[in-house]
């Protein structure tokens, strides 16, 4: 009988994790930022179709970058999960971070048992009564958790995008500064990024119940012209 | 709670109530014969088309028997931004259908990432009711009344159902529940397609104000307390409910007709 080779815990954990890492670097960036109102959700995504970001519950947005059919599947997972817990209990004990952590425990449950894991990285952001309790959670393809306080990024060159945000970001930007803020950031100093290029929401504090709003590229065009 | 996942073979799809079978969150009706419970019930509901779209109403009365156990009832609600549903029936289980419908019409959108047609809508209503019929053989009966707006077919439309899940399209109005009658006929009398919206919730007023008048367990408007009937139009710009100190005026006016007439 043959005996499989030896591989260490250490390599098996460093290969899927670098598998994931390929997958994700492949495909495009987002950006999740705070801002007067609400949280602004912004991917660059040629698809007007295939979204990237996407409403759970009231206050609750996600976005997934990295394999479609993955993110997707997770996102309705947390549809779901949302939903039921609405109808099960109410509509107040809904909440992003007992969200963020399912996600974490799934992805880390599939990260370390499944043949492959999955490559995407996932945001789940509340947007809160007042701008003190917005609340940002990153999640990566292992089931590692951010907690995040003034911005998001997701995939890509993630270290240049975070600079250049850094340098743009500040407490209480109004829309059309927070968009034009995230789209330069995800752009980078060689293109520009236009409406088309783009897909933008926002969870804003005034909308009524349901806080997420997808923004048309004509109003996504005025805001990126300031 | 852990992650709803399910494999491609096993999945619920956009459903919600498919999804609460799976998580065994779903409740059965129950067995054994409960012909004589007294559990509230809510009585009469409207609904017409007018020019621009629809208006709904519902008195707000629930009876148990004799007594009235509720003076504030909303039986006529919003399903999402283009439709409402409106309940006659057990208060129970027409509340519970009434969550589990709007739920469901969220979850859908959600889950889709589009709005269900309005013709999908009144169908899954429909699917809702005849899940219901055994506890309506238990005398827990529920018949809602459906309305929306078709932002394809740019007009009004409205459904009315039976127990068994029957779903049947009216042109012009529909009316559920005991006072139904009564209300039905002030609308078969007053209503013509051309109506405007003042004309159309005129109608549905005089409507409900008639049923209270002759059916014991339809609730007039009260303004002692100030309760009025929920009275709602449902037209391209979605759904919108008449203030209740407009309807405080209409019934004023009504009342004080229906004094010097006699």
């Amino acid at each position: 009988m043959s005996q499989p080779f030896y591989v260490a815990p250490e390599q098996v954990m460093k290969d899927r994790a670098d598998y994931a890492r390929k997958g994700i670097a492949r495909g495009r960036a987002a950006v999740a930022l705070r801002y007067a109102d609400g949280i602004a959700l912004v991917a660059e995504n040629p698809s007007n179709t295939l979204r990237k970001v996407s409403e759970i519950y009231d206050r609750i947005a996600f976005a997934g970058i990295g394999k479609y059919n993955e993110y997707d599947q997770l996102r309705v997972a947390g549809v779901r999960a949302a939903d039921l817990k609405g109808y099960q209990y109410s509509r107040d004990d809904v909440d992003a971070r007992s969200l963020a952590n399912s996600y974490a425990q799934m992805l880390g449950q599939i990260f370390t048992h499944e043949m492959k894991p999955m490559e995407v990285e996932i945001l789940v952001a509340e947007v809160a009564h007042d701008s003190t309790g917005d609340q940002l959670f990153h999640i990566l393809y292992d089931g590692t958790v951010f907690d995040e306080k003034r911005f998001s990024v997701l995939g890509g060159d993630t270290d240049a995008m975070s600079t250049r945000l850094n340098e743009s970001w500040s407490e209480g930007l109004d829309l059309g500064a927070a968009l034009r803020a995230a789209v330069a950031a995800l752009a980078g100093p060689e293109r520009t990024l236009t409406a088309d290029d783009l897909e933008i929401a926002v969870l804003s504090r005034t909308n009524g119940r349901r806080c997420f709003k997808r923004l048309a590229d004509a109003d996504v065009a005025v805001h990126l012209a300031g | 709670m852990s992650m709803p996942f399910f494999v491609p073979g096993d999945d619920p799809g956009a459903s919600f109530p498919e999804l609460l079978k799976r998580v065994g969150l779903h409740t059965e009706a129950p067995l054994g014969a409960m012909t004589d419970l007294s559990v509230p019930h809510a009585t009469t509901c409207v609904a017409l088309r007018y020019l621009d779209g629809v208006v709904m109403a519902g008195d707000r009365r629930a009876t148990s028997g004799n007594l009235i156990s509720h003076r504030t009832m909303e039986k006529v609600v919003q399903a999402d931004r283009f439709s409402g549903v409106a309940i006659a029936g057990t208060a129970g289980p027409a509340m519970e259908m009434i969550k589990l419908f709007q739920l469901q019409l969220e979850h859908y959108e959600k889950v889709e990432g589009t709005f269900l047609s309005l013709e999908g809508k009144a169908n899954q209503l429909s699917m809702m009711v005849r899940g219901n019929l055994p506890a309506a053989m238990q005398g827990m009966v529920v018949v809602p009344l459906f309305a929306g707006y078709d932002l394809r077919r740019e007009t009004g439309r409205l459904w009315a159902y039976d127990v068994t899940g029957g779903r049947y399209e009216e042109h012009e109005f529909v009316a559920t529940g005991s006072g139904s009658l009564h209300a039905g006929m002030v609308i078969k009398l007053g209503h013509n397609p051309q109506l405007d919206r003042d004309e159309a919730v005129e109608l549905a007023c005089r409507a409900l104000w008639e049923a209270a008048d002759a059916d014991s367990a339809t609730g007039g408007p009260d303004a002692l307390r100030g309760i009025y009937p929920v009275i709602a139009t449902i037209t391209s710009d979605g759904w919108q409910r008449i203030s209740d100190t407009d309807l405080a005026a209409r019934y004023v006016a009504i009342a004080e007709e229906m004094r010097l007439r006699t």
